[in-house]
Order: C-alpha cells, then sequence, then structure tokens
C-alpha cells in the first residue's frame, strides 16, 4: 500500500486503546471501533495486534469484523468512484468507462486504489438515465460520457 | 419430577431437562442437525421444531425447557410440513452430489431427506461458491456442503479450545472460515479432526486413502494406544482394513480425539510396515526368521544381563503396536530380564 | 447532590430560568410579575438541533444568530438554545421563540437578520417566514395551537424542543431526577415494580411485553450481578423517535435505567446504541457526565446509599442487533447472532447475568409514571394499550415528522389531522407499519384505532413506530419486495429458516416484479412464510414475512396482475412497464428521440408521428421527462 497505514504510530495508538479497554468486559466492540478510526480499516495486521494484546481469539475478531458493516478490511478511498451499471448505462457503453476508471485510478471494481485514493463501485441505476452514462465522485456527478472524458475527471481529483 | 405428554405418551423428565432429552429418555427420535449435548444449546438449524399445544410458534426442542403439562406432537402435519420445508431449503443450497459424496450413507441431511420424502429442491436461485480448503493434510472443507450447524465451529472452541475456524460474514453469505480465508493450514488448527467428527454431511471429511462407502464398512471399538488416556474410538473397517476412526461418546474421551487417534491409522495398512524381523549382519538389516530374531534378542540380553547387570537394558515399545503388545513388552523386562527401564513413545 | 433538598433547590433554580419558556408550553409556571422581577432576559430563541435539522444547516443558524445578536448588543436579553427534535421535521430547519411560541420553518441563514431585527427586537412576527400552519388569516398561531401538535398528547416527547439536552440544570428545571428521588426515598422496589405494571406500559421496541412484569422477572431473578439495558439500537427504516429523545431529552432515559436499577437491584446500566447517531451519542455520553458529576450517578446517589453507573456501547451496523439476544451478544463483544430464549435476559443477559432490557421510549415514560402516577397513564389508551406511542410519520404525507398520539388514535386521525393528508391530491393505497416487521394496511382499515393488538390482528404490528404511507404510486409487490431485500441483507445468518428462507422469497418477489412469475409463486411466498415465521429462531425471523404476507392479503389483485397480465398497475416495476407516445398528442418534435439513450423512437420531425420500438426499449423514462408535450405515457 503506497499510503502506509501500518504505521509505527497507528499501531502505538491502537496499543494504548487497548490498554484502555483491557480491564472492561465486552472490550472487543470498543477496542475495533477505535481501530477502525484510526487505520480506517481493520486488516489482518490489526487484528493479529487485537488478538495478542486483548487475548481473543483471532477467528472471533475476523467473525465479528465482518458481521458488522460499519468495520471494513480494507480503506475505502478518499474518492468514491461510482460507475452506474443500470439497463441505460449499460447499452451506453459504462462497462468500458468503468474500465478505463479501474486502469486509470488501479482499483478494482469493489475495492480501492493502490494509494487509497479512489475506491471503484458499480452502483445499480440511480435514477439519472437521461445522462447516462453516468459516474459519480462522491457528491459529484458526471453524465453524458464517453471513455475519452475518464481521464480528465480522474485528474481533477 | 416434570410431568408432560409427548405424542400422547405421559413422560417424566427431570426439571431443567430438554424436550429433546425427554422424548429421547422414552424413545421418541426427534431429528437434528446442530444438536451436541457437549455443547451450549444454541438452536440453530431449527430441524427439531415440534408443536406444543398452545404455543405460538414451534419451538425447538434442543433448547426448550420441559415445564408442567407440556403437550407435545414431534411428527404432526405441521411439524413434517416445516421439516421439509427446512430441507428443502437446505437441498437450494447444497450440491446434489450423493452419487459420488464420500459422506453418502452416513449424512443427516440424506438421511432426513429420505425419511421426508424431500426429493429435490423447489428453488431456485443463488448458490455458494467456495473453493475448497485443502490445505490440511489429514482432512478438507467443502463449505459448498455445510449446512450451517455450526458444530464445527462450538467444538473447536468450546471443547477443543483451539479456536481455528469461525463464523464470517452474515445472512446469506454466512460460511465457516479460517481467520481472512487463509486456509487451515495457515490457521491454528492442531489437526485434531473433531470437527470432521461432528460434521452432519460431508463439508468436513477425512481425507481417505482409499475409497469406500459407509455401508461397506463395519466398526470395531478399541482403545487408542497413542497415549495413556485410553481414548475409546471406533475403527471404520472395510474388508480387513481401516480405513476410518471414530471417536466414541464415552469415559475419558467424551466424543473426542486428536490427530494420531483419529487420523493416524495409516501406517496400519501402509506397505512400508515390517511384517518380518530384521537383523543387522555386516552392518546391514538383513530379513531373518522369527527364531532366528529371538535368538539374537536373548543372546544378546543374557550377555549384557551377565556382563552388566540387568539394569543395562531398556526397553522401549512404540504406540502403534497393541495395547496387550505393550503390555507384554514391559511385564517382558520387569519380570524377564529384571529391570524397571521400559519407556514409551507416548510419554514424550 | 448529596440530598434531596439540593435536588428541589436546583429544581426551583432551573425553573425560574426557563420559565419564560413554560408559558405556552406547560401548564406550570411561576407568576409572571415573579419572574419578570428576577430576570432579565426577554426571549429564548429555540433552535432545532435534532438530526433531521443538522443536516439542513441549523448549526449555521445558530451562527447567525449569535452573530446577529452579539451586533445588536442582545446576548443578555435574548439567548438562544440549542435543542432536541420538534418533531416536525418536514419543515425544517425550525425555529421557536418564546414567550410568544412563534413557529417559523424551512428557515435560512439569510433569514435571521429579519428575525431578529424585526421580531425580536422591533417586535413585529416575520409572517412568510411562518410555519404556513401557524397563519390562519392572519391569526398567528404559536406552535401547540397548529394542527400537527394539537392533537399530540407528548409524554416521551416532552421535553423535546423544551430544553437544551445538554444542560442538565434544564432537565431538572422540569421536575427532571424528581422521580429518582421519589422511588429512592418513598418507594420500596416492590412498589416501583408495582407500579410500572398498574401503569400497563407494555415495550415499545415492538413486541409490546408488559414492561412492569419484565421489571418483576428481573427483580426475582437469582444473581449476584444485575445488569440494566437501554436499546438504543433503531434500525427500521423510517423510524427515529429513540433517537429523538436522546438527542432532545438523555437525561429522562438516564432517570429511568436508574429507577428501573433500583426496582431489579441492579447497579450497572449500559446503553446500546448505533454508531450511526452520532449526535444522539455525545449528548448522552454529556448527559451522562453531567449527571455523574453532580452525583446523580455513581456512589451514594442523593446521599440515599444508592449506587449505579451507565456505560454507553456502540452497534456498528447490524439491524438484528435491536433483537434483545442479540444485542445482548454484541454488548459481549461478540457477533450479534441471538440466542435460544429461554432462557430470557431477566434470567440470562449480559454474561448471563439476570438483565433487564427496555428500549429509549419505554424508558423515556417512567418517570413520568412514577411522578404522575400508573392512573394517570393508565388513562390515556385503550384497553390493553395504556399510554401514548410516538410514531414517525413518512412517506407519501404532508407532514413528515415524529408525533406523539395517546394509544387508540384513529389511523386516520393520524394521517390527516396530524399528518396533513396525502400530497399532490393522490389517492390513499395503504399505510405500512412497523418496519420491515409490519405490514401493510389498505384505506378500509383506516377508521382502526392504533394499538398493540388492532395491528396486529391486520396483519401488521407496532414494531418501534414507522409508520409509512403510500399513495396509488406505490407498487405494493416492490415494497414488499424492498422491504424483503433489507431483512435478507440484515438476517444475521444463524438459523436455517431465515437464512435460506428470507432469501428465497426475496428471489420470487424479484422474478414476479421482472414479469417472470407463476400462479405457483403465491403459493410457495404464502407456505414459506408460514415455514419463517413459526421456525425461525429470532423475531427478526419470525416478522420477516409481513410485510409480504399482508400485501398479498390485501393487494392479491396486484400480486395477479404482475404474474398474469405481466402488468404493474402502479407503474413502478420497470420491466412491465411499457412507454408509449400517444399519438394525438404528439407534437411531432423529436425531442423523445433525441433523449433516447438506446435511439429506440422512431419518427419524422414535423412530419411524422414518434413510435417507440418496445424491444429496445430499456425502459429509463428520459424520453417521458423530456417530451413538453406530456405525450408519453407509461402502463
Amino acid at each position: 500500500m503506497a499510503k502506509n497505514i501500518l504505521t509505527e504510530e497507528n499501531f502505538l495508538r491502537l496499543h494504548k486503546t487497548i490498554q484502555l479497554n483491557r480491564g472492561k468486559k465486552g472490550a472487543l466492540m470498543p477496542v475495533l471501533h477505535e481501530a477502525q478510526k484510526i487505520f480506517g480499516c481493520i486488516p489482518l495486521e490489526v487484528q493479529k495486534r487485537i488478538s495478542e494484546e486483548l487475548g481473543v481469539p483471532l477467528s472471533e475478531i475476523y467473525g465479528v469484523v465482518t458481521f458488522y458493516s460499519q468495520f471494513t478490511l480494507e480503506p475505502r478511498g478518499e474518492y468514491v468512484i461510482g460507475v452506474c451499471l443500470g439497463t441505460a448505462c449499460y447499452v451506453k457503453n459504462a462497462q468500458p468507462i468503468l474500465d478505463k476508471v479501474a486502469e486509470l485510478t488501479g482499483a478494482s471494481v469493489g475495492g480501492t486504489s493502490p494509494d487509497g485514493k479512489f475506491s471503484l463501485e458499480a452502483t445499480r441505476c440511480i435514477g439519472a438515465c437521461g445522462l447516462a452514462p453516468v459516474l459519480t465522485v462522491n457528491e459529484d456527478v458526471y453524465g453524458r460520457l464517453v471513455v475519452g472524458d475518464v481521464p480528465g475527471i480522474v485528474a481533477k481529483y | 419430577m416434570i410431568t408432560l405428554k409427548i405424542n400422547g405418551l405421559e413422560v417424566e423428565a427431570e426439571e431443567g431437562s430438554t424436550i429433546l432429552e425427554a422424548a429421547t429418555k422414552v424413545g421418541v427420535k426427534i431429528p437434528t442437525f446442530c444438536h451436541d449435548p457437549r455443547l451450549v444449546p444454541h438452536g440453530s438449524c431449527r430441524i427439531c421444531v415440534v408443536e406444543l399445544e398452545g404455543g405460538r410458534n414451534l419451538p425447538t426442542a434442543c433448547t426448550t425447557p420441559v415445564a408442567e403439562g407440556m403437550n407435545i406432537q414431534t411428527e404432526s402435519k405441521e411439524v413434517v410440513e416445516t421439516r421439509r420445508e427446512i430441507l428443502d431449503l437446505i437441498l437450494a443450497n447444497h450440491p446434489l452430489d450423493c452419487l459420488t459424496c464420500e459422506k453418502s450413507g452416513r449424512c443427516t441431511l440424506q438421511d432426513l431427506c429420505f425419511k421426508y420424502d424431500v426429493k429435490e429442491t423447489t428453488h431456485r436461485g443463488a448458490k455458494k461458491c467456495h473453493p475448497i480448503d485443502e490445505s490440511n493434510p489429514f482432512y478438507y472443507s467443502d463449505q459448498n456442503k455445510c449446512i450451517l450447524c455450526g458444530k464445527c465451529v462450538y467444538v473447536c472452541s468450546q471443547l477443543q479450545g483451539t479456536n481455528a475456524i469461525g463464523f464470517a460474514e452474515r445472512g446469506f453469505p454466512t460460511h465457516i472460515a479460517t481467520p481472512f480465508n487463509e486456509g487451515l493450514a495457515h490457521s491454528t488448527c492442531v489437526s485434531c479432526g473433531n470437527c470432521v467428527s461432528v460434521c452432519p454431511v460431508g463439508a468436513l471429511m477425512p481425507k481417505s486413502k482409499e475409497k469406500f462407502r459407509y455401508w461397506e464398512t463395519r466398526t470395531v471399538r478399541t482403545t487408542c494406544s497413542y497415549c495413556g488416556v485410553g481414548c475409546q474410538m471406533d475403527l471404520v473397517v472395510k474388508e480387513n482394513s481401516v480405513v476410518g476412526i471414530d471417536p466414541v461418546m464415552a469415559v475419558p474421551n467424551d466424543g473426542l480425539l486428536c490427530v494420531k487417534g483419529k487420523f493416524a491409522f495409516n501406517f496400519i495398512n501402509h506397505p512400508n510396515r515390517l511384517k518380518k524381523p530384521l537383523v543387522r549382519k555386516e552392518g546391514k538389516l538383513v530379513e531373518a526368521t522369527w527364531e532366528e530374531a529371538y535368538q539374537v534378542i536373548a543372546d544378546q540380553i543374557n550377555e549384557i544381563k551377565t556382563k552388566d547387570g540387568a539394569d543395562a537394558i531398556a526397553g522401549f515399545s512404540s504406540a502403534r503396536a497393541l495395547t496387550e503388545e505393550n503390555y507384554l513388552m514391559q511385564k517382558l523386562m520387569r519380570a524377564v530380564v529384571g529391570t524397571n527401564n521400559v519407556d514409551h513413545c507416548a510419554r514424550l | 447532590m448529596k440530598s434531596i433538598q439540593e435536588l428541589e433547590q436546583a429544581c426551583q433554580r432551573g425553573l425560574e430560568k426557563i420559565n419564560i419558556r413554560l408559558n405556552s408550553v406547560d401548564e406550570k409556571h411561576i407568576d409572571k410579575s415573579d419572574e419578570d422581577k428576577k430576570h432579565k432576559e426577554k426571549n429564548h430563541v429555540m433552535v432545532c438541533g435534532g438530526t433531521g435539522c443538522t443536516s439542513s444547516g441549523c448549526q449555521k443558524i445558530i451562527g447567525k444568530l449569535d452573530e446577529e445578536l452579539k451586533k445588536h448588543q442582545l446576548t443578555e436579553e435574548i439567548k438562544v438554545i440549542k435543542t432536541g427534535c420538534f418533531g416536525l421535521c418536514e419543515a425544517g430547519p425550525i425555529i421557536i421563540t418564546h414567550p410568544d411560541g412563534t413557529f417559523y420553518s424551512r428557515v435560512n441563514p439569510e433569514d435571521i437578520e429579519k428575525i431578529v431585527e424585526n421580531h425580536l427586537i422591533e417586535g413585529n412576527i416575520v409572517k412568510d417566514l411562518l410555519y404556513k400552519g401557524a397563519i390562519k388569516q392572519d391569526e398567528i398561531k404559536p406552535f401547540h395551537e397548529v394542527d400537527f401538535y394539537k392533537k399530540q398528547k407528548r409524554v416521551a416527547l416532552r421535553n423535546c424542543g423544551a430544553i437544551d439536552p445538554e444542560n442538565i440544570y434544564e432537565y431538572i428545571a422540569l421536575d427532571g431526577y424528581k422521580a429518582l428521588a421519589k422511588v429512592l426515598t418513598e418507594m420500596t422496589p416492590e412498589g416501583v415494580i408495582d407500579e410500572m405494571k398498574r401503569s400497563g406500559l407494555r415495550g415499545r421496541g415492538g413486541g409490546g411485553f408488559p414492561a412492569g412484569l419484565k421489571w418483576d422477572f428481573t427483580a426475582k431473578a437469582k444473581g449476584d450481578q444485575k445488569y440494566v439495558a437501554c436499546n438504543a439500537d433503531e434500525g427500521d427504516p423510517g423510524a427515529f423517535m429513540d433517537r429523538s429523545v436522546l438527542e432532545g431529552d438523555p437525561h429522562a432515559v438516564i432517570e429511568a435505567m436508574a429507577i428501573a436499577a433500583y426496582a431489579v437491584g441492579s447497579d450497572m446500566g449500559y446503553v446500546y446504541i448505533r454508531a450511526e447517531y452520532p449526535i444522539a451519542v455525545s449528548r448522552l455520553q454529556i448527559a451522562i457526565d453531567q449527571a455523574r458529576e453532580i452525583g446523580l450517578l455513581g456512589k451514594d446517589i442523593l446521599g440515599t446509599g444508592f449506587n449505579f453507573d451507565l456505560e454507553i456501547r456502540l452497534g456498528a451496523g447490524a439491524f438484528v442487533c435491536g433483537e434483545e439476544t442479540a444485542l445482548i451478544n454484541s454488548i459481549e463483544g461478540k457477533r450479534g447472532m441471538p440466542r435460544p430464549r429461554p432462557p430470557f435476559p431477566a434470567h440470562k443477559g449480559i454474561w448471563n447475568k439476570p438483565t433487564l432490557l427496555n428500549n429509549v421510549e419505554t424508558y423515556a415514560n417512567v418517570p413520568q409514571i412514577i411522578l404522575k402516577g400508573a392512573d394517570w397513564f393508565a388513562n390515556m389508551g385503550t384497553e390493553k394499550s395504556k399510554g401514548t406511542k410516538v410514531f414517525a410519520l413518512g412517506g407519501k404525507i404532508n407532514n413528515t415528522g415524529l408525533v406523539e398520539i395517546a394509544m387508540g388514535t384513529t389511523l386516520k386521525e393520524v394521517i390527516y389531522d396530524i399528518g396533513g393528508g396525502i400530497p399532490n391530491g393522490k389517492k390513499f393505497k395503504a399505510v405500512q407499519t412497523g418496519g420491515p416487521s409490519g405490514g401493510c394496511i389498505p384505506a378500509n382499515y383506516l377508521e382502526t384505532p392504533i394499538d398493540y393488538d388492532n395491528l396486529i390482528s391486520l396483519g401488521s404490528m407496532m414494531g418501534s413506530g414507522g409508520m409509512i404511507v403510500m399513495d396509488e404510486d406505490n407498487c405494493m409487490v416492490d415494497i414488499a419486495r424492498f422491504f424483503l431485500d433489507f431483512t435478507v441483507e440484515e438476517s444475521c445468518g444463524k438459523c436455517t429458516p431465515c437464512r435460506e428462507g428470507t432469501k428465497r422469497m426475496l428471489e420470487i418477489l424479484e422474478r414476479i416484479a421482472d414479469g417472470e412469475g407463476e400462479l405457483s409463486d403465491l403459493d410457495k411466498l404464502q407456505s414459506m412464510a408460514k415455514t419463517i415465521k413459526s421456525a425461525s429462531l429470532c423475531g427478526l425471523g419470525q416478522t420477516a414475512p409481513n410485510p409480504v404476507l399482508s400485501t398479498l392479503h390485501y393487494f392479491r389483485h396486484e400480486y395477479e396482475a404482475h404474474v398474469k397480465d405481466k402488468k404493474c398497475p402502479a407503474g413502478v416495476c420497470q420491466a412491465l412497464l411499457q412507454y408509449m407516445v400517444i399519438p394525438e398528442l404528439c407534437k411531432k418534435c423529436g425531442i423523445c428521440a433525441k433523449k433516447c439513450p438506446t435511439s429506440c423512437i422512431d419518427g419524422v420531425k414535423g412530419k411524422e408521428v414518434y413510435v417507440i420500438r418496445q424491444e429496445d426499449c430499456v425502459k429509463c423514462g428520459a424520453c417521458m421527462a423530456a417530451c413538453p408535450f406530456k405525450a408519453i405515457k407509461k402502463g
């Protein structure tokens, strides 16, 4: 990961959080909430550390993290790009646009770019069929796209 | 004692016991997938639902405690319909490969579908799709066959204390997984195989060296010879060879085994197994007759004993020999040779 | 606070400070001439700081108010108070000024100058900023007399909008913690439980279990340690009353939990709250800290020797954790998978210790019941459902927001008199209550008095109090699909009927909506629903089929239209829609053809009427939106 989240500083913060919660019954959830805040996600290395310091089996932690939708295994990007794959967009060549975004950002569909900047999602119809094909970057909407527009849009962020 | 009625039959049951226990005691069979008397009741599979007079829903027999005056039907029309519906739902998300599935003949799902005449699923739609985890040398995990009864997870955490596997995700995508799906070989799994022993379907299966069907086998009760605990186990025997081992629900092991007891039986039929004695001649081990071998042993024991005394001799025997053989070996050392220098690999 | 006397003094002092607001709200107020002598404060400006108004920019409004008041050097005379939710979220951001009770709605920061200068300085109410229901032919009504509030009976919400939730003394001023003082000094635990039983209060989280009985079970359960817990994991889409109580009146919940702890013999409580409610979490934390600081939580409360403390635990995005045993697992740091009951939490709850678990709204009623008596509470409502209930009105209704009504009020009164009816002259079709566990009630049952049992007999349920109104443009198959989609997403995956069954039901509904349904599917839905209801482990599964069953029951003709005629009467299900040009209206302008993303509209500009080639149409609706002559219809 280009943007390293697994820094010593972050682990130190995690350690302090765990120290603070260690005596508490049912400390796992509060610790996971903090871990999600500190690292932006709860990847394997972080879960292992929590497991060791809190004395909770890794399999249980993994089960808890994947159960609750607010905990994520991978960081979400700073910008979430949604390419609409609703029917209207799809027939107007949304797929090549999606492919182009993936190529330019390095984020796979449902994943995040190596630098942590972009997350890419193929969304259901966002109801802007008149503008098809459409993509959104966080709150911004771009419509009537051709593949050639994609580099310009990505470059803005 | 509490009095209740099960299928019209008056039954006495201890306070705090479950409907399932009360029924079992009087020989009424209620089907289960997820129940295991050793585990904290969790009521996941719902196949053991029964009809309780005056009840709003169908309670599960495995979790509901008996109460005075209960009137219970275990195979009423509604119960049977519900069980059929549940089986239908399970089948909708289960490969129907009984023809080649190694669990066939000993699969609870197969047995219950037979019992309730569920031939196939009436549903179509999404099915789970997981890669088979073959990373463990002794058993494999095929989550596509898993019915999520949860027994493997709870046996691993509550009885074995290893916590190698757990539930991952939620809802329809829920599955049993090692952390980050990294595979059993990368988990804390100690290969005890207790999860394999409790799996009601073919999701967790021993890697078998030999093809066999359960109906071709018979079982032979024996005591595990690997260590001094004395675990009870059943050898699964096809023709004249051991093809599997099951733990027995008895003292002292209560249905559990370790990796050796559960899986380390392949030496029995192994082609490299010594069947004739070898005697070292000019630095090389050569096949000999039993008479010749005994002569060598007797001569050398006598020689050492005369020269250095009995305590210069020690006997070391193997866990892979029979318990009786081990007994005889130590008897020979103590009574005939005259030394207490005996040892055994299980002590290590 | 070490004694009852101290509490009473604080109450008196507080009352003097907020008296200016009470003339319009409460029957209780100090003689005005007295009050005038003590305080030079002229106005209190209440700005709603609930979640709804926060997202529509109340923070900016408060900033602007402060700025304007500073400019005019009025900060001493006019106080700005950020309150909890006023309930009428439709009209947000909301400002109410006291003592006159003027009700401003949809206020923009630019309007503040006018309000300050014209109203607060000059005394002329800014009429064009008033809530539309607060002015009738130049007669200006104070907020509590507008239709939306007039028919309401606010018990659980009584302080929401009336006090600053971040100031414990304002709560104390309105008899806050007096109920706790009363139980600690005048009542035995048995007496408290008896009062609760007699009040007839039933759980407001959905199930409607008598609260007093729950308290009794927990009190009688054996255990060296007991816990009192509050379920604030409000997850029904469209329901937000618990959030509003915590945002507007957090101390009511804290006080109630302390009372409950005294009654059942506990000294430790947990509030399990959704992490999606950041404002509620922070206000509750502030409230806990303040209560602890002045000794209303902690050791030896009010010098009575009673100990009780509270901790907040956050959810992490799992609807099922609203189920009590799943919530307990989550507090323990586990996956939120429900446990079989029995054993009930009253016997084996958090860490297998006896645990009393009620939801926010239930607790919010408790201090009032103790202070005013069980009879007062039981006098409101119907035979089996006492007191009031808060509903979150939403969907196709004019007054979206929170309303609290006495049980027994009819659906019609809530929807038409309080809710203001259906917008845009559309026809009412159904009201959905109880969220994903409830059902859709059609028009011919609108006269039904709302209570637990009536709603259940209509195939729906009270649930936590969501009330979504639907008009003729809503497709009931689509609504059923929407709710089931939610349940499938939120099922914990533990038990077979819910995990596998709801998924298969959803797949059937999706096929029906796609025009691939068969008549036998309807029977299949019904039989699966029966199994899932009777065999699922927890309330989520046991009620998940309700939206399907109730729509199948009341709107079977809509399902049949989808299946037999391959038509969606409401025009919602995309796959069953056809867009068509109405030849008589078509002006041959060609705009539709230009907008069509698949170029499936043929015609010649100025010469030929345009025609949509159905086989290529993707039913995006762009043509219909673009046509200036309304010459395109769908159906």
